[in-house]
This record gives structure tokens, C-alpha cells and sequence, in this order.
């Protein structure tokens, strides 16, 4: 009985892979398309506190929260602009040195020694621990004057006659650099790692034959063959940072030093602390579309790299 | 072949039906609490030592209403940094608690986007009254005119806290009652790694109070007219003289510029500063294990000669207590206001966290009459004036607090503030704020 009655509700042959499909296509835009287009409407509308019962009943704005965002000669969007730099030179800074620390320490532990084990896993370490609590605690080191920063730097090395500011003013750039680095150079370490196993030794070995030295091996066979992985890695560690947001609001809180500004915090601020959830949403889209170009423009120029070579 | 296409069947099913009901959960009336009349929904602003420390305090208080009412109470203890998201997140759902802790200065701010029951005259009959708060408590429960968003729970006002011994140390006779006193008396006290005042320079909030009481007495406020007027001369001016204590008077230690989690109070008890100006310290400086008879608190100074609004001391600080308008039980929410506002409460509560309470009938405990309350408490009801009470206060309150933030960093990076650069910094301040 069951089996006839399923026969007849049984769809045709070629519609099944697309049924199969239906509930993960469902389930995306649930998860990622609606909210990205609920964030768009909002982003047309002049969206404060009195309407946030009931957003729909926000008056229409049209593009004024764009144009607010993008007018660089007023100050809120001087401020987005300044924030955008800010991000992009924190994004080249922190990205270019977690990729250059990890490969180095992939490279180096990719031969079995003593303790390789062991130094493998405290390299993951920053990668294993919840953020707030490594966030935190680097905030409690750069205190000015508890912090165990200035301690080494100025009790101990004597390198600095003043004690600097570490969580405000210029030098909050090189604190977030520095804890961002941390955070992430083990992710690109234990990419690289991986991808290093599959590299055949060898290449190594008939290299070493044919007379080509470390630094040559490193820059003919290793980084060649690591390619594929750097192409995810670093797009990946890209947008992380850019988007970073965790680090910033942790180590300033909610109103970051000017010089630390990243666009993710400041975005924040601007839709959840002055509450111009408008203005907030049109600087998201922004935000997006930037990635999405940078992302979409990567993608191309490696993938047309790779078909020329 | 047909059990598996079968089982497919099935799964894909219960895949559809679940995506489906994920996607239009909830109902789109809502509702406050769970919505059972036997229970309530309560979220308790941090103000203990910890949360755990709050619980302590609030969960037999919360048994005590239960065997009046037979209501039972679902406490949750927020600390402060998540509690205007979880307001704003609730406000934005319809779904959050029946009963809730705000910061008396958001008043405003959450009453205009009306997700709290106002107090009318007949809420305020079932509590016993209007005339029972403190007059300036309620001035800061709402905007003029309209009626309260809330009711006042804890009251707390900002008082100078002097350290008597190090005062007799430098021959100082009595605490400062003018700012001119106060630097004097602050470089007298400032000396080997000592200094005068300890300032929380970090803090967006406490930046914006003392901006605030500061601006009075120049006679001018950041809203004109219901405008913001952030960069008017007499702001500014007040907001470079809470600078200069750091820059140009050099009474208050560079370092204070990145304190935000209390380290000022730290440096107030260990003796590594000689004046702070806070609300209710008692219970904090008892921590660090300073005695009460080792310090005194006098009223923040003022002008000499002012009166009137240029003899503010303080802004009205406090807790005030809000039914969230989505509640399923108005009726068991109001005899919780009542139960926590009713004087016995009132005692046993602002004795426990150390704060004054906005029940007048309660402040006659001799818990209330230890010097330093009394002196915060005769600032609240004489010389404190509650902060902007506009739909604006929570973004005026981080934009010009930043701004001190900012200034006070460049100040203690060298850069000591100028007319120009407050300026500057206000203007940019008052220009982020929303046009609605």
C-alpha cells in the first residue's frame, strides 16, 4: 500500500537531484541571502531607536545613508574613510607578516627533530585558546603602567626612556598589529604544514643532487608547490582580518584609539552604540561590495596566472 | 530500492519541514517573558562585586516575593557593557524580559523607542505614589512632560573622596570646595609618584558625567532646545578644563588616560592618588582594604560663589527599574516594582550594594546616615541634576564621552588640550550624531 501510494508521489527521474538540493538552497537563504537583503532595505531606510519596535515602519531614506557614508568632506564619512585605511594598512601589515611567520615555522619544522611534536602544539596554542580570554589578556599586558610590556621594554631592556601608551593613541595600531599577528599566523602555519606533506621529497633529495642549496630548494620546490594552498590562505586570512572584530573590541572596547579604527568596529559603532542603524547598514554594504570586488579580482588574476603558466 | 528512495523521502521531509519552521519561528505578536502569569522574567543590571555576588544578594529577595505573591522570578545578572544590546536586541525582537535593570540616563533614549511601559498615574497609584522618589531621581526616569519610562531603584551621586591622612601629610586643613582649591591643593599633594587626583579617562561614561556637571557650571548644557549644542564655548571650556587637570596641571597621573575598569578606585585606596571623584565608592574602597575613617567625601567642587544650576556638583546617578511594554503579565510585573521599590526593600537592596535609595521613606535607616552617604545623599537631593533626558542621551553620552577620551589620550601623550582642539573634537562629536 505505502509503496504504491510513495510510487505515485514519486518524482520524476531528473527533478530528483534538484528536490535533494532544495533544502540546502532553503537553509542558504535563510542563513545568508535574507539577512543580506533585509541588511540592504535597512540600509535604504533612516533607521534610529524610535523605529527599532518595529523596523518596517522606518521612513524611506533612498540613498541619503550612502551618501552620508561616502561624503568624505563631512566628518561621518571622513571617519569611514579614515577607518577604511586604517584597515587596509592593519589587513597588508597583519596578513604579510602572519603568512611570512608561518611559512617560516612550516619550513622549519617540516624535517622530524627532537621535540617537533611538541613545538608543533605550542605553535597551535594561540589558535586553540577562546579569543576574548587571549584578547583580554594581551590588553592587561600593554597597560601602561602594570602591563608587562612596558616592564621588559622599559624596566628591564631599557629601550624606552618614557613609558608608551599602548591601548590609546598612535601606538594602539602597532598593539592591535601585534596581537592580530598572533592570533593568526598559527592558522597559516597549520595550513602550510599540511600542505608541505604533500609536496614528494623527492625533489628535495634530486635537488640537493643537482647542487641547489636551503634558500634555493625553499624558493624552486617549496613555495611553487605551496601554491595552491597560499591562494586560499592568504585570501583567507584576508577577509578575516579585514573583518576582524573580535580583536579591536576586546583590546579598546567600544570606542577604539582614531588610530585603530577598523572599518568592522566602527561600523558597530556606528549602528549599535550612536544607533543610525541606516547609516550602519549602507556602510556594511559598502563593506561588502568592496570584498566582494577584492575577493571576485583575486580570484581572477590567480586563476588567469595559473592558466598561463 | 523503494525502502531507501522511501527514506529519502522522509529525510528530505523532515529537512522541508524544519527549514520551514526555522524560518518562521515565533509568532509575530511576541511577548515578554515566557508568558506564564506564575512567573516573571527579571534582568538585574551588574552592580555588585560580581555577578555571582548579585545573585547572592537579589535570589532571597526574590524568594521572599515569591512567598508573598506565589510569583515566581527568573533572575538573570547583565554586566553592564552587554546590557543596552540586550535592552536594544529585546526592544528589536519583542522578545526579553518582563522586569528589567536601565541606567537612569538611558531613560530617554529607551522610552523613545517605546518598548517600556510608561509609568501613568495609575502604575504609579499601584506603587505607592509618585511623591514617595526622590524628586531629582525621578527628574532622570523619563523625558519632561511625558510620563516616567521607569521608576528610580538605586540612587548614587558623584562626591569628591579625599584621603584624610595624606591631606594632614601636606597641611591641608579641609577638602577642596572650589576648582582652584582643588589644583592648589592637587600639586601641594602631588610628589614622588604620588598624584593630586585619580581620573578613569578611559571610561566613555564617567568621562561624560563630569563633562557634564562641568558645563553646568559655565552655565551651559550639550542640548539647546532639545539640539545638540556639543561644541558651544562654555562646553568646550568645560571639557578643557577637565583636560587641563591631566595635561596642563599635571595633578592627575599621564596613565589615568587608559583607565577603564576602575584602576582610579585602586589608585584612590593604595594611596597612590589623594582625590577621586566617584559615586559611591564605600564598597569598593572596602575591598582594597581602606577603612572608612581614612577617608572623607565632600561635594565635587564648583565655582566659588555659584548658585543655581553653576552649583552643580553631580549628574543624578542611579538604577532605575522599567516593565518592558511586551510583557504577558502587567499585573505581576507592577507588584514586582512595587515589592522592590516598597521601603523595606529599598533598605535592604541600597544596603547591600551601598547606594542611597530613591524611596525617601526608606533613607531614614541608620544604614543610609554613615558620612559618606549622608554627604552623597544631601548632593543628590541639592546640587545633582539628572543628564539630558532626550531620545539622544545614549548617543550623546559615547560621542562626547570619546571625544574627552581622545583628548585625555593626546594629553597624556604631550599634547596638552587647546581651544581649538576640543573644539574640533566636539564638533566632529555633535556632527555623528544621527539626524532624525
Amino acid at each position: 500500500m505505502i509503496r504504491t501510494r510513495l510510487a505515485r508521489l514519486r518524482p520524476p527521474r531528473t527533478a530528483l537531484p534538484y528536490l535533494l538540493l532544495l533544502p540546502a538552497l532553503l537553509l542558504e537563504l535563510a542563513v545568508h541571502l535574507l539577512p543580506m537583503v533585509v541588511g540592504a532595505v535597512m540600509s535604504l531606510k533612516r533607521l534610529t531607536q524610535f523605529f527599532i519596535r518595529d523596523w518596517s515602519a522606518a521612513p524611506w531614506a533612498g540613498l541619503a545613508n550612502y551618501r552620508t557614508a561616502v561624503d568624505f568632506h563631512a566628518p561621518v564619512g571622513r571617519a569611514l574613510l579614515h577607518s577604511f585605511w586604517v584597515t587596509c594598512a592593519f589587513t597588508v601589515l597583519a596578513v604579510g607578516l602572519s603568512w611570512l611567520i608561518g611559512t617560516a615555522a612550516a619550513v622549519l619544522t617540516q624535517d622530524s627533530f627532537r621535540g617537533r611534536g611538541l613545538l608543533r602544539a605550542l605553535f597551535l596554542l594561540p589558535y586553540a585558546l577562546p579569543v576574548y580570554a587571549a584578547v583580554i589578556t594581551w590588553s592587561f599586558m600593554f597597560q601602561r603602567d602594570t602591563g608587562l610590556i612596558n616592564h621588559v621594554l622599559h624596566d628591564q631592556l631599557h629601550l624606552v626612556d618614557d613609558k608608551p601608551f599602548w591601548l590609546i593613541g598612535d601606538n594602539s595600531f602597532t598593539a592591535l598589529v601585534t596581537v592580530s599577528v598572533w592570533r593568526s599566523w598559527p592558522f597559516a602555519f597549520l595550513t602550510l604544514t599540511a600542505g608541505l606533506q604533500n609536496i614528494p621529497r623527492e625533489l628535495y633529495e634530486a635537488a640537493a643532487l643537482d647542487g641547489a642549496g636551503t634558500w634555493q630548494q625553499i624558493r624552486r620546490i617549496t613555495l611553487p608547490s605551496l601554491r595552491p594552498v597560499n591562494l586560499v590562505l592568504v585570501l583567507v586570512l584576508f577577509l578575516w582580518t579585514f573583518n576582524d572584530f573580535n580583536t579591536p573590541y576586546v583590546l579598546f572596547g567600544r570606542s577604539a584609539p582614531e588610530a585603530a579604527d577598523l572599518v568592522s568596529v566602527h561600523i558597530y559603532q556606528s549602528s549599535f552604540v550612536t544607533w543610525n542603524f541606516g547609516a550602519g547598514s549602507a556602510m556594511s554594504v559598502l563593506l561588502l561590495l568592496f570584498l566582494l570586488l577584492v575577493t571576485s579580482g583575486y580570484l581572477l588574476l590567480t586563476s588567469r596566472r595559473k592558466d598561463a603558466a | 530500492m523503494p525502502i531507501s528512495r522511501a527514506a529519502a523521502a522522509a529525510v528530505l521531509a523532515a529537512t522541508l519541514v524544519l527549514t520551514a519552521t526555522a524560518c518562521g519561528g515565533g509568532s509575530p505578536s511576541g511577548g515578554g517573558g515566557d508568558g506564564t502569569p506564575g512567573t516573571l522574567t527579571y534582568w538585574a543590571s551588574n552592580q555588585g562585586t560580581s555577578l555571582e555576588n548579585d545573585r547572592q544578594v537579589l535570589e532571597p529577595e526574590l524568594k521572599r516575593f515569591e512567598q508573598q505573591t506565589g510569583i515566581k522570578v527568573k533572575l538573570e545578572v547583565i554586566p553592564w557593557s552587554d546590557l543596552l544590546n540586550r535592552i536594544l536586541a529585546a526592544a528589536t525582537s519583542g522578545q526579553g524580559p518582563d522586569v528589567l535593570n536601565i541606567g537612569n540616563t538611558w531613560s530617554a533614549s529607551l522610552q523613545a523607542t517605546g518598548a517600556l511601559r510608561p509609568f501613568d498615574q495609575a502604575a504609579f497609584e499601584r506603587i505607592g505614589g509618585k511623591e514617595r522618589f526622590l524628586p531629582a531621581a525621578l527628574g532622570s526616569a523619563g523625558a519632561a512632560g511625558k510620563d516616567p519610562a521607569a521608576v528610580p531603584l538605586y540612587s548614587m551621586a558623584y562626591g569628591l573622596y579625599y584621603n584624610r591622612k595624606l591631606f594632614a601629610e601636606a597641611g591641608i586643613e579641609r577638602p577642596p570646595a572650589t576648582w582652584d582649591e582643588l589644583v592648589a591643593d592637587g600639586r601641594k599633594l602631588t610628589a614622588g609618584g604620588r598624584y593630586g587626583l585619580a581620573l578613569e579617562g578611559g571610561n566613555v561614561s564617567e568621562n561624560v558625567h563630569h563633562a557634564f556637571t562641568l558645563a553646568k557650571q559655565h552655565g551651559t548644557d550639550f542640548f539647546a532646545a532639545g539640539k545638540p549644542a556639543f561644541d558651544s564655548p562654555g562646553a568646550v571650556a568645560a571639557v578643557k578644563q577637565y583636560v587641563d587637570l591631566l595635561g596642563t596641571e599635571k595633578i592627575v597621573a599621564p596613565g589615568n588616560a587608559e583607565y577603564a575598569n576602575n584602576q582610579s578606585v585602586t589608585d584612590f585606596a593604595t594611596g597612590k592618588a589623594a582625590m577621586l571623584m566617584w559615586q559611591a565608592a564605600g564598597a569598593n574602597l572596602a575591598s582594597h582594604g581602606m577603612k572608612p575613617e581614612d577617608y572623607g567625601v565632600a561635594p565635587v567642587p564648583a565655582p566659588a560663589g555659584a548658585t543655581g544650576d553653576r552649583a552643580t556638583t553631580s549628574m543624578v546617578a542611579g538604577i532605575n527599574l522599567a516593565v518592558f511594554r511586551n510583557t504577558r503579565n502587567t499585573d505581576g510585573a507592577l507588584s514586582f516594582v512595587k515589592f522592590m521599590t516598597g521601603t523595606e526593600e529599598q533598605i535592604r537592596l541600597n544596603k547591600a550594594y551601598g547606594t542611597i535609595p530613591p524611596a525617601k521613606d526608606a533613607q531614614a535607616d541608620p544604614a543610609f546616615a554613615t558620612p559618606e552617604l549622608a554627604s552623597l545623599t544631601a548632593v543628590l537631593s541639592g546640587s545633582a541634576l539628572p543628564l539630558p533626558q532626550v531620545a539622544d542621551e545614549s548617543q550623546f553620552e559615547t560621542l562626547v564621552g570619546t571625544a574627552v577620551k581622545n583628548l585625555l589620550a593626546a594629553a597624556a601623550a604631550g599634547k596638552p588640550a587647546t581651544d581649538d582642539s576640543v573644539k574640533a573634537e566636539l564638533t566632529k562629536a555633535q556632527q555623528q550624531m544621527p539626524a532624525n
